[in-house]
């Protein structure tokens, strides 16, 4: 076993998921096939390959300090559930 | 039993950039809500974020002006926690390969210096903010912070007091804006810090639980907010208690420190290497590029006025304060040659009147050739130190020439001895009795003749000559 049921509902209370028992276990199954292949990939050799990020070696993606029309407070609220006002309204999370 | 402080500092400070890190939105402070915002800042989903080279460039900046090793490789990472200032569920930062680290900053304590080490400097995007209503359990969010530049920057746990977290404190603060790269507005937001505090018993290496601080919104706060927290621990532990591991926030009014509820496993951050944003790798020559831009800072500065204009250190202190405040003062300086009496009409007359106007230096009214003239004036006996002030406030309200002001108002110093012995004996004549008065022993009557003969002349006649004459008058 790489990872426990615990382990799963733990990740999944951190990322807001409400999964069931069932769920729990089916995740908890296929998270660890997941993890036994990579035991798999683990048995090359990459002693001498630096780590990578990413899949393209590209870098230094930039761009310069000039401005942009904004969508403005009316286009950035238009898709929201609730507002109030110029802002978007959310539930209180800490009292 | 007695108790060590033990302190680290993490401080965060908004870069002056004109866009946000990733996106082209504007960071100005006191927009209207959420105007400054777009697809990438709110975190709508399909949209690429794309590095601000100008953020890169500002943080270098930090990073060698507290010598810092800059790293060649640098990641971006995502840090993931669901709060609703957060719009799309993680935090674009760094980690494993941060901007920058291994340095420090020097501080005076008590006459002494004292190096506290910085850990690491790296980048980030701000969050933005919300408003809690007051009556419901509801918030109020506004985005345009979010994505604004951040540096974060994370000391060692070196200090071991109050004064020294203000102190370091204080010291990156002028650090930042000499370097123009944060405003320091600490009550806007743009310059912020969280405490780790812990105690542990004299002598020993190993540390103690920490708590970690919030919320404190000036170095004064930072301050008593340590000072709290250290008598609370102590309580904690001199009562046989364990200081436990968390967020407490600080209560100005009551100026006290709470513990924030429910946070604890907040901190399961799942950092990530975040895919949209592709390594950053600096090289050798744009460090070197950069390094052409660090000014002279405020520390060096103050040592320099010192040895070079021989000013005391107060007065290099309060003229450094800002590098705008410090360049109008050598330029005065330089050009009247007398670096003292510059010092006192800056440190003095100017910084008032600015402060009263509250104005930046750039915005005076009186330019460092002017002061310097007015100072040329006084040092050639044109004017007296005390007209001169007359004089200033003149060149303030109208931003003429001080050699205009004195002809047209006729303030020029009476230093003709002929003339000035015409006013000193009509003086005398009008006041026998204080006459036989002195004559009788009465002293201190001399400073009154002086006192009525600068009345006599308007305060222009040069004190020195009028101080000559009545002696001499006076002893016949």
């Amino acid at each position: 076993m790489k990872i426990s049921k615990e382990e799963v509902g733990h990740v999944a209370h951190l990322a807001r998921l409400n999964f069931s028992e069932e769920e729990k276990e089916t995740y908890t199954s296929q998270l660890n096939e997941i993890l036994m292949y990579m035991d798999i990939l683990n048995k090359i050799d990459t002693s001498d390959v630096a780590p990578m990020t990413h899949a393209i070696s590209l870098t230094n993606a930039l761009r310069d300090d000039v401005k942009r029309k904004s969508l403005g407070t009316d286009r950035a609220l238009a898709n929201a559930p609730e507002e109030a006002g110029d802002f978007f309204k959310v539930p209180r999370v800490i009292d | 039993m007695d108790y060590e402080p033990v302190i680290g500092l993490e401080v965060h400070a908004q870069l002056l950039t004109d866009t946000k890190i990733f996106c082209g939105c504007s960071t100005k402070f006191g927009e209207e809500p959420n105007s400054n915002t777009c697809p990438i800042c709110i975190g709508l989903p399909g949209v690429l974020p794309v590095l601000n080279r100008k953020v890169v460039e500002y943080a270098m900046r930090m990073a060698m002006a507290t010598h810092c090793r800059i790293n060649e490789r640098n990641t971006f990472a995502r840090k993931n926690y669901f709060y609703p200032d957060l719009p799309k569920g993680y935090q674009i930062s760094q980690y494993d390969h941060p901007l920058a680290e291994m340095g420090y900053v020097d501080v005076e304590i008590n006459g002494g210096k004292k190096r506290i080490g910085i850990t690491r400097i790296h980048m980030e995007e701000d969050a933005g903010k919300l408003i809690h209503d007051e009556e419901q359990p509801l918030s109020y969010v506004d985005l345009n912070r979010a994505g604004v530049p951040l540096i974060e920057i994370v000391s060692e746990p070196d200090m071991r007091s109050p004064e020294e977290g203000a102190a370091y404190l204080r010291r990156l603060h002028e650090i930042l804006v000499y370097l123009e790269i944060c405003d320091g507005n600490m009550e806007e937001g743009s310059f912020r810090c969280d405490a780790n505090v812990s105690l542990r018993p004299k002598g020993r290496e190993k540390f103690g639980t920490r708590a970690e601080l919030k919320n404190m919104n000036s170095f004064r706060n930072v301050q008593r907010a340590l000072e709290y927290e250290i008598v609370r621990q102590r309580g904690v532990l001199e009562k046989g208690g364990v200081v436990v591991q968390e967020t407490r926030l600080w209560d100005d009014y009551q100026g006290i420190t709470h513990s924030m509820r429910g946070k604890e496993e907040a901190h399961d951050y799942r950092y990530f290497p975040d895919p949209d944003l592709v390594d950053l790798s600096i090289s050798k020559a744009w460090i070197e590029e950069i390094a052409t831009t660090i000014p002279e800072l405020p520390m060096e500065k103050r040592k320099r006025f010192v040895g070079e204009y021989g000013i005391p250190p107060y007065d290099a202190g309060v003229l450094t304060t800002s590098r705008a405040l410090a360049d109008f003062y050598e330029k005065v300086a330089e050009l009247c040659g007398n670096p003292k009496i510059a010092s006192n009409w800056v440190m003095g007359d100017f910084l008032a009147y600015l402060n009263e106007n509250k104005l930046e230096v750039s915005e005076s009214p009186v330019k460092p050739e002017a002061l310097a003239d007015m100072i040329n004036l006084i040092d050639n006996g044109t004017i007296s130190g005390k007209i001169a002030k007359e004089v200033f406030e003149a060149m303030w309200k109208s931003g003429k020439h001080p050699q205009d002001i004195i002809e047209k108002k006729g303030l020029k110093q009476m230093a003709d001895a002929g003339e000035l012995e015409k006013v000193v004996d009509d003086v005398l004549t009008a006041n026998p009795k204080q006459i036989k008065q002195y004559k009788a022993g009465k002293e201190q009557l001399f400073g009154y003749f002086v006192g009525q003969t600068m009345k006599a002349t308007e305060g222009k006649a040069n004190p020195q000559i009028v101080n000559d004459i009545l002696k001499k008058k006076l002893s016949e």
